[in-house]
């Protein structure tokens, strides 16, 4: 409604607008609050990373530190080979995940928007997982996998693999128990976008499309998924970049184990400043992060189109 | 945004349109999907999220060295441990304490941006914006070295303030967009009505755009809320003291300890979801509408 009276008044002429006498100083002193956080405890970090990464900088070896160019940045790139590990866990990570959510997630969303008995509780209870925190899932997953007394167990009662199996710590299942625990936490994420998405496609083109005798399937494909295109391709990337930087739950999982097989690079520079103290090699590897994410997202934008048929 | 469009689109009143079918005495074709097609694959996924609900919640409360798997006979011994010997009380109310100052910070802070952002044009409107969508790339976690710098220069180590900055500092970007969006759709000219009455700029804001604002707070404020209540590495980091932790470090030292105490894990585990499962509750209405006022089409 509000929208509708917004259309239908012709935008209102400048002078009435200056009559209210608004100070020029206004807009400034209300973003101000804002702009000096972002500053201080944003803008100023992320340029001391800059700054750190051509520095060797180690508080425990201090006689060591000082200027050294670009010196870590070679060093990433020809000597770690974890670095380059940790990348490829990365981008596996990243796209099983945000893939699998995106496809579940969807699945969902169509089902809980039709009309059926017990909509409002199904709703409820396939979101919940939404608001656990990734520490919490890990408690949860810890409690399922473990192997004296998690699901194995009572699979293996009935028959099913053997006792004493944790799947958390073979290298073998490692990746899948993960990718099935954060897909618990996440697949509410995207169901929840897309059937926000899903209220305002107009129900006259599903009944236009009927009286042409379109099948479901067709209806799908030439209504639903177009009109959902811009809202997947913004959650999708949204999403990508918060699970390539989101380290709670592989941290408190698996810790990046067992022998580094679920190391993301995050998770990596983590360590790297936190348990070694190397702050320089730290910021040179979130720097090297930095222009890797922006480099993806700026092509995933302009091949996926964003926004195009719109303009 | 969409709404918009379809409403200007649309040659007949909006409103007028969908009324015919929803009286629902008769479906239309379209919107019949036998049913199995709904409750079964619906079933499938409930089993798959409801099992670790079910699996903490029979951790928690039976007692330790039991395998049985019905919760009964119930024990409230794992809570009393977890509460007072693992420090989940003090954790609890450090947990309270950081999410709500956040919740109101953010909300504070975001209202006055996101209002300025609707509603004027100024010089470096474009650079804010563009600041505002390039902040969502940073990832909290990759800052923690300066950041912890930064704390440690305002001698604010071990203090909940840090947290509680932190966490407003990541929340407010989005929290601005939302907001601003959400005064976008109070029309302009409402105010200039109760300016023409005689009330100043504040007053008509508090008086006009705020009650309209409700569930556009509401959403904003409970996401602030929840994500400080789980959100992990920034008290990990700037919190040393046992005093001052909160829930989601108590939670993760539990885990890594050398031999996991599961009762206790699994009860830690019910209180930290206790706040979030309310919360969600409370805002389980607003949150489909609210995503669809703002969040994604932006």
């Amino acid at each position: 409604m509000a929208q509708a009276a917004a259309v239908a008044k012709p935008p209102a002429p400048p002078r009435r607008r200056r009559a209210s006498a608004t100070p020029r100083r206004l807009p400034y002193l209300l973003i101000g609050p804002a702009a000096l956080l972002m500053l201080g405890f944003i803008a100023y970090p992320v340029i001391s990373v800059f700054y750190y990464s051509l520095q060797e900088y180690n508080p425990t070896k201090p006689w060591r530190n000082g200027f050294a160019g670009f010196d870590n940045f070679v060093k990433i790139f020809t000597e770690d080979p974890v670095f380059w590990d940790t990348l490829v866990f990365s981008a596996k990570w990243v796209f099983v995940e945000v893939g699998l959510q995106l496809l579940f997630g969807l699945a969902l969303a169509l089902i809980v928007n039709q009309t059926f008995v017990g909509r409002g509780i199904g709703r409820a209870m396939v979101f919940s997982p939404w608001a656990v925190s990734g520490v919490l899932t890990s408690a949860i997953w810890v409690l399922l996998y473990n192997s004296q007394t998690g699901v194995t167990r009572y699979l293996a009662d009935m028959g099913i693999g053997s006792y004493g199996t944790s799947w958390l710590s073979d290298t073998s299942t490692v990746f899948s128990a993960a990718v099935v625990a954060d897909l618990w936490r996440g697949v509410p994420f995207f169901a929840i976008l897309i059937l926000a998405d899903l209220q305002s496609v107009s129900k006259d083109l599903y009944e236009a499309a009927e009286v042409d005798g379109a099948s479901r399937i067709k209806q799908f494909w030439h209504i639903t998924l177009p009109h959902l295109k811009d809202a997947i391709i913004l959650s999708t990337l949204l999403r990508a970049v918060w699970e390539f930087n989101n380290v709670d739950l592989l941290y408190t999982l698996t810790g990046g184990g067992p022998a580094g097989e679920t190391t993301t690079l995050p998770l990596y520079i983590a360590n790297t400043s936190v348990d070694a103290h190397d702050f320089g090699y730290a910021s040179a590897l979130t720097t090297v992060a930095f222009v890797i994410l922006l480099f993806c997202s700026i092509v995933y934008l302009r091949l996926s189109k964003f926004g195009g048929e719109n303009k | 945004m969409i709404t918009k469009e379809a409403v200007a689109a649309a040659p007949a009143p909006a409103p007028a349109a969908p009324a015919p079918t929803r009286p629902g005495k008769k479906r239309p074709a379209w919107d019949e999907v036998p049913r199995w097609q709904i409750y079964l694959p619906l079933g499938i996924y409930l089993v798959f999220t409801l099992i670790p609900f079910y699996w903490i919640l029979l951790f928690a409360v039976r007692p330790a060295g039991s395998t049985s798997l019905v919760p009964w006979p119930m024990t409230t011994e794992h809570f009393e441990k977890v509460w007072t010997d693992r420090g989940f009380g003090t954790y609890f109310t450090n947990s309270v304490y950081v999410g709500l100052a956040t919740l109101v910070m953010t909300t504070l802070v975001a209202l006055a941006g996101g209002y300025a952002l609707a509603r004027f044009d100024f010089k470096i409107k474009r650079v804010f914006m563009l600041a505002l969508l390039c902040s969502q790339f940073v990832p909290g976690a990759l800052l923690l070295v300066p950041l912890f710098e930064i704390f440690a220069g305002l001698q604010m180590i071990n203090s909940l303030g840090s947290v509680i900055i932190a966490e407003t500092v990541f929340q407010l970007p989005l929290s601005i967009i939302l907001i601003s969006n959400f005064i976008k759709n109070v029309p302009y000219s409402l105010e200039e009505a109760a300016w023409v009455d005689g009330c100043g700029r504040f007053r008509a804001f508090r008086i006009v755009v705020l009650p309209l604002l409700r569930p556009g707070l509401i959403a904003v404020g409970s996401f602030a809320f929840v994500h400080s209540w789980n959100h992990f590495l920034f008290a990990l980091m700037f919190l040393n003291n046992q005093h001052k932790q909160t829930i989601p470090v108590g939670l993760n030292s539990l885990m890594s300890a050398d031999s996991v105490d599961l009762g206790a894990l699994a009860a830690g585990g019910i209180v930290a979801a206790v706040p979030v499962v309310i919360v969600f509750a409370f805002i389980q209405k607003w949150l489909i509408t609210g995503f669809s006022a703002g969040a994604v089409k932006g």
